[in-house]
């Protein structure tokens, strides 16, 4: 810390925590103590609060021992002569800036409702997203966790120009970069120039424009607290193990444009607790020594065109990026940008025409690496908006090619295509959907770019299992048909394999270790019938993750022998646990929740519970917001069940491993399920009415109660008694 | 250079140097021209410890072809034996001095906890915790007073404890406590060190110098690790763990218009009474009756330190400005307790109008007033001392002269408050002082402390070794009368940094906004470096040991035994430490090779000798090279950049 910044960051403290003992005062005469406050639909409180200082706000008296903690931590003035140490206490008032923040906002969602659009997208009158519900934050979340998001740039102010703004965004966000968003400088905002800029913004493209405030700078800081309570299993009020957690894991960093006044100098200290640093594009005073972030703490005066490279380097960052030969830019942060009706140049699929996508693999003398063929019209071959067949076939051939790697392949099309700027994708297999933009057509893209794209991608990520590959992209109707047929074959003839799999046909189960980078003890057995609990890895995909990368994450474990084989314990995978999990878990189920159930990272799609008054389970999924019969909404069972902690009676678990045969086969399976949100129960309907027929009750699904019947015990059991559910009749689930 | 400048450095010093000459008044810088130190004492061949005695083996001139004769006193020891007894015997002296210190404090603290001192109280419940689980003091459910009796009892139990091991060598890093284990030198306890010493160096009795140096070393140990730990580590939880605080220093802090009380010695009992009593209503009211403005309180040597540590009170100067604080005429009263308070004082008041009080009962001094402190009474004593300065005011004599130098200073540098000062509240840690040694900007740490010598040119020699180690990017932990030297020379201000410091350490200091020179404490307070030096080593990445940091430490201007004790146990403790001025074993070649040499492949520190400030600094910084070098941080490293599969091998948090 250079004196003139923490003498500037002390003040701008000093302004910030008497701005919200103001607001609390008014607040507090309007509104009274007992008066709810927080941010939305958040099991974290307000979680720069909860995480640092463990108190959960959530009432407005709640917020005095804060302001009073806010009163203690600030500093006296830097002296300008024979100063004191001013680092700490820099840090300190910087601290105390994000709890005065989190206490303004929280009072301006109780002043102002509808101050932000409380969702992923913006509002066509309100750019201002405020802070992540628990939705937003997991779904988000899981992509730090899993690595598509190394981390996130703070910018805070204004670029000189909107094209420069738009520039530094595209740069980000091909880092793989969330791009967090507030405060003004000259009348002008970063969000603001990006739109007029015509650049989508918004949680699906990474660009997120908390607020128009400094304060909202504290939305960001809350998120990375989060990451560290929900995947990294750290406790509220830890503070130093999640403020470590997050300068090791979450590379993220404060980028000022403009002139940095007093209350940015006190955000951008208090970041630099979290291991943050600054970079900043004016000249102010540079921190060159190292210690609290792992670099640099503050860089200055950076040229436009270098300050992302500057920042990422700063941080420490190594992003591998994609280089893809198309006109276009490319990265997982344009996975969420859409294609609208008045922008689309041409859609294929979605209902309208045919879409296919299928992976085949070939003799080695079949294909021509880096082939690509378009047979048919192409987009400068069509009026906009216009429409066409597609299909789309890759051929690959390799030694260590096995058919079994096609669908896995196979199932890289949908993001591989999406990741490209201006090219929307949806769906797989035979219910694909394409929509190219008229941009991306303006910027040269041509229905070759798909093959190319898919050419240098499969061979970046899956080079170690194909040696050679080539892509045929037809819009010829006849050939679409012919394609059509040859894929509904294929899909068929794998779906019987896959179907035919069970965990007594392999000696050998996966390992999944991926989410490490931020659950550090946790440790996914993937066998072949329990899938990854993040629903994104089942078993073909570690073996074929294991054949790519060797030393990778995924690693085959031999079963060895048996020890218990109704709850799924095997001397192979407890040993490999406790060696992986680095020596916290000695012992897994891979088939109970209520004896050693595994551990979740947090990224968990669903989360089974034990009712115990109706002697069944529940599960409850990511993206149901509302209240279940355990007590708990899904944010607040994460809460308990994640960040690689052993909880008997819980257990994280993906969507597909419900209809799995060994889905809780040691506690009763399938016929201990008495609640289930109906959105899961649609989205499943058909794969669970099979194995509904299997387990010899046709009628299953109707048994089992969902939050129309009821959302607590007292409510459900009564549907549950009247169905005659057979769990109210097997053995006691607790013992 | 004038015969003044080669008394001192320091302009407030010569000032009043020259004031004494024309007052009339005899100082330690007259008696140091008309009397040499004894050659033979000096070198540490006379052996006075029988009657048989005092033998002196000094060592012959060389000649070449001639060979050496067995030198022996009539006993038959040897020059080997009688350098190593001598030796000993400064280091058992040393530490009996700081633990007869620790154990005032100790007595004091218990009669704290039990609240039996309305003017003290716990101060620092943190540093009680710490230190009562450190002492196995259990915690659980009960009250700071149980806990803090119990530490209290347990601390002076630790005097004279006769077996097992003195507890706090606990804090040192494991490897360095496996080396004391397996030389048998970890300390029983305190007393029994210092006795087993004098028993030891008696007529007769240990005659193998090596023997002799080892167990010198145990005793050191006992003072470093016990006594004077024991006392930085009461001192802290009674008066305040100390953090950084703006204070002045030189004779310039006597006030003209002010009673000037002057608190010299070493133990902060009193002077923190006298702090909180000068501000009584009551002694306000005759102070000012008298026509001064109100008292002024500095202080003098490490009570100054101390009192300046807590509370910024200012500091009039060191050890060889005693004498000259008095020659101002201004001093109305000189209190005194224990250790380094030259019996001359009684001669130099009485040229002028000085009341000297001494209040230890431990300490009296011939021609000075006694006043017992003792806790029990502490604010009386301290009263009727002030009052005794009050009502000397009037007798202020028409010589005052008091010189304006002064120079402020930031202090308050405890190894606790470093540990915040380097991330705040919540990312506390010494991890940036680490990297910035690893990355190099910090080159080193080197600790300089202990005494001034009139046999030297006050305060040069300590003053030009600093501002060569910090100009080569060493950052220097200081404490004692060179911390003072430092303060005056403006070197413990932040803008120091820029004006003397290597760009790699001012650019660190300038981040943190701290001096390149940091001021810890007094001279019992360099347990605090010992403690801060583990903590480096435990926050990790420059080795196991305080042996492999890269670290030295010097006293060029020594002169008490005190300096010796401190000496031995920072080599003991893995530390190469130089001594200037005068080396006590030169008598003995085979003892002087032993412990500059030898003891590194036994300790893993060693002793070293230099007068020379400059030749000195180039020892510290070419021993910081080789510990740099050993450690493979001698050259730069890369930047590494962190991707996913590298963050998942960072064990959990």
């Amino acid at each position: 810390m250079s004196k003139i910044i923490a003498s500037a960051a002390i003040r701008g403290a000093h302004k910030i925590v008497e701005r919200a003992e103001k607001k609390y005062q008014e607040a507090l005469e309007k509104w009274g103590p007992e008066q709810e406050v927080g941010f939305p639909d958040t099991a974290y409180y307000l979680p720069v609060i909860y995480a640092i200082l463990g108190i959960p706000v959530k009432k407005m008296s709640d917020m005095k021992p804060v302001l009073d903690r806010c009163r203690a931590l600030l500093p006296l003035p830097v002296r300008e002569k024979s100063a004191l140490p001013y680092l700490a206490p820099a840090l300190d008032a910087g601290m105390a800036t994000f709890f005065a923040e989190e206490v303004i906002e929280a009072i301006r969602y109780l002043e102002d409702p509808n101050f932000y659009t409380k969702q992923e997208d913006i509002l066509p009158d309100n750019l201002w997203l405020g802070a992540a519900n628990d939705v937003i934050f997991r779904k988000r979340g899981v992509e730090f966790v899993d690595g598509t998001a190394p981390g996130f740039a703070a910018i805070v102010g204004a670029a000189p120009t909107p094209e420069i703004a738009k520039k530094i965004a595209t740069e980000l966000q091909e880092k793989n970069l969330y791009v967090f968003m507030c405060a003004e400088h000259e009348g002008k905002r970063f969000s603001e120039q990006l739109v007029e800029a015509g650049v989508q913004i918004g949680w699906p493209t990474r660009l997120v424009s908390y607020g128009p405030d400094i304060t909202a700078a504290v939305f960001a800081m809350g998120f990375a607290c989060r990451v560290a309570m929900a995947f990294g299993g750290i406790k509220p009020g830890d503070f130093r193990k999640n403020l470590n957690y997050n300068k090791d894991r979450t590379f993220a960093f404060v980028m000022p444009m403009g002139f940095v006044t007093d209350e940015w100098y006190a955000n951008a200290a208090g970041a630099i607790n979290w291991g943050f640093p600054t970079i900043a594009d004016t000249p102010i005073p540079e921190v060159l020594p190292t210690g609290i972030c792992t670099y640099e703490h503050v860089v200055s005066n950076i040229p436009h065109d270098q300050l992302v490279q500057k920042a990422v380097e700063v941080r420490g960052l190594k992003v591998n990026v994609a280089s893809v030969p198309i006109p276009l830019s490319y990265g997982p942060a344009f996975e969420g940008e859409r294609v609208r009706g008045e922008d689309i140049h041409l859609e294929c699929g979605g209902g309208r025409t045919h879409a296919v996508e299928l992976v085949v693999s070939k003799r080695m003398d079949e294909v021509e690496d880096g082939k690509i063929e378009v047979i048919g019209p192409d987009v400068d071959q069509i009026q906009p908006p216009g429409q066409l067949p597609i299909a789309i076939r890759v051929e690959v051939t390799g030694r260590k090619m096995q058919e079994d790697f096609e669908p896995i392949l196979e199932r890289q099309i949908h993001h591989l295509i999406n990741y490209a700027q201006g090219i929307m994708h949806i769906g797989q297999r035979d219910i694909a959907w394409i929509r190219v933009s008229k941009s991306a057509v303006a910027k040269g893209f041509k229905l070759a770019d798909l093959g190319k794209i898919l050419h240098a991608k499969l061979h970046q990520d899956f080079g170690a299992i194909f040696d050679k590959a080539q892509v045929m992209i037809y819009t010829e109707p006849k050939a679409v048909e012919e394609v059509l047929a040859q894929a509904r074959a294929i899909y068929g003839k794998r779906d019987a394999r896959i179907e035919g799999m069970t965990d007594e046909t392999t000696d050998t189960y996966y390992s999944c270790t991926l989410c490490q980078s931020f659950a550090p003890s946790h440790v996914c057995v993937v066998s072949p019938e329990r899938t990854g609990l993040c629903g994104a890895y089942n078993w073909m995909d570690c073996k074929a993750a294991f054949e790519i990368n060797p030393t990778g994450p995924n690693q085959p474990i031999p079963k060895g022998d048996i020890l218990d084989p109704k709850l799924g314990q095997w001397k192979g995978t407890n040993d490999f646990v406790m060696t992986a999990s680095r020596q916290k878990i000695s012992q897994v189920s891979l088939y109970s929740m209520m004896v050693d159930p595994m551990t979740t990272c947090g990224c968990c799609e669903c989360i089974a519970a034990v009712l115990p008054m109706c002697n069944g389970v529940m599960t409850v999924n990511r993206d149901f917001m509302g209240m279940t019969p355990c007590g708990m909404k899904f944010t607040t069972l994460a809460g308990s069940a994640g960040g690689g902690a052993v909880t008997p009676g819980f257990l994280g678990h993906s969507k597909y491993n419900i209809a799995q045969r060994k889905w809780l086969s040691g506690d009763g399976g399938l016929l201990r399920l008495v609640w289930l949100p109906k959105m899961l129960k649609d989205e499943l309907k058909d794969r669970l009415q099979k194995r509904c027929e299997e387990i010899g009750i046709p009628n299953f699904i109707d048994m089992i109660a969902d939050e129309t019947i009821g959302t607590t015990e007292d409510e459900i059991l009564p549907f549950l008694e009247e169905k005659k559910h057979p769990a109210l009749t097997m053995a006691s689930i607790l013992e | 250079m004038s015969d003044l400048e080669k008394k001192s450095i320091d302009p407030a010093t010569i000032k009043m140097i020259q004031k004494a000459a024309v007052d009339g008044c005899e100082t330690i810088f007259d008696r140091a021209e008309a009397m040499k130190p004894c050659p033979i004492g000096a070198e540490g061949s006379c052996c006075k410890h029988c009657a048989m005695g005092p033998c002196r083996v000094p060592a012959p001139k060389k000649k070449e072809g001639v060979p050496q004769k067995k030198r022996m006193g009539l006993c038959g020891a040897t020059a080997e034996t009688i350098a190593a007894r001598n030796f000993a015997r400064m280091v058992a002296a040393g530490t009996a001095a700081h633990s007869d210190h620790a154990r005032g404090i100790a007595e004091a603290f218990l009669a704290t906890a039990k609240g039996e001192v309305p003017e003290f109280k716990i101060k620092d419940e943190q540093k009680l915790y710490q230190v009562a689980m450190d002492l196995d003091v259990e915690i659980g459910e009960r009250s700071i007073r149980e806990i803090a009796i119990d530490v209290g009892k347990k601390a002076l139990e630790e005097f004279g404890r006769q077996h097992g091991e003195i507890p706090f060598v606990k804090r040192a890093p494991a490897k360095r406590q496996e080396i004391w284990r397996k030389l048998g030198i970890v300390p029983r306890g305190i007393d029994r060190e210092v006795v087993e010493l004098m028993h030891r160096t008696h007529m007769g009795v240990d005659q193998d110098y090596k023997s002799l140096l080892l167990s010198a070393a145990r005793c050191a140990l006992a003072d470093g690790w016990g006594g004077s730990m024991i006392s930085t580590d009461l001192q802290d939880i009674i008066f305040g763990n100390p953090v950084p605080v703006l204070g002045q220093i030189n004779l310039g802090v006597l006030k003209k218009d002010e009673i000037n009380v002057v608190v010299h010695g070493h133990e902060p009992l009193l002077p923190e009474v006298l702090v909180a009593v000068v501000n009584d209503p009551e002694i306000k009211k005759a102070a000012l009756a008298t026509g001064a403005k109100g008292i002024n309180l500095v202080g003098m040597c490490c009570s100054a330190n101390e009192i300046l540590m807590r509370h910024g009170i200012p500091v009039a100067g060191n050890f060889l400005q005693q004498e000259l604080a008095i020659v101002t005429g201004a001093v109305d009263a000189m209190v005194v307790d224990v250790q380094c308070e030259m019996q001359s004082l009684a001669q130099v008041a009485k040229c002028y109008h000085t009341k000297l009080i001494t209040t230890s009962a431990k300490a009296k001094m011939e021609g000075a007033m006694h006043i017992e402190f003792d806790e029990h009474h502490a604010g009386a004593v301290a009263k009727k001392i002030l009052m005794e300065a009050i009502g000397n005011y009037k007798n202020r004599k028409a010589n005052v002269e008091i010189p304006d130098d002064k120079t402020d200073q930031v202090v308050g540098f405890s190894y606790e408050t470093i540990n915040y000062l380097l991330g705040g509240m919540f990312r506390a840690s010494y991890r940036p002082l680490n990297d910035n040694i690893i990355n190099g900007r910090i080159r080193g740490i080197a600790g300089v402390v202990g005494c001034n010598n009139a046999r030297v040119t006050h305060d040069d020699p300590n003053l030009t070794l600093i501002k060569e180690l910090i100009k080569n990017d060493v950052i220097v932990l200081v404490t004692g009368c060179a911390a003072m030297t430092c303060g005056k020379a403006g070197l413990l201000t932040p803008e120091a940094a820029k004006l003397y410091a290597g760009e790699g350490l001012a650019s660190v200091c300038e981040a943190v906004g701290i001096p390149p020179v940091l001021h810890m404490g007094a001279c019992v307070d360099n347990s605090r470096i010992l403690m801060a030096a583990t903590a480096v080593v435990k926050a990790g990445g420059l080795g196991d040991d305080i042996s492999d940091l890269p670290a030295a430490g010097a006293a060029l201007e020594w002169m008490s035994e005190k300096a010796v004790a401190i000496g031995h146990y920072f080599v003991a403790s893995g530390v190469y430490t130089i001594f200037g001025t005068t080396w006590p074993t030169t008598g003995s070649e085979e003892v002087t090779k032993h412990l500059f040499e030898e003891f590194e492949n036994i300790v893993k520190g060693r002793w070293g000798f230099e007068a020379d400030p400059l030749k000195a600094a180039k020892l510290i910084i070419d021993e910081i090279d080789r510990k740099r070098k050993a450690l493979g941080i001698d050259k730069a490293r890369e930047r590494v950049l962190f991707d996913m599969a590298k963050r998942r091998e960072i064990d959990a948090a």
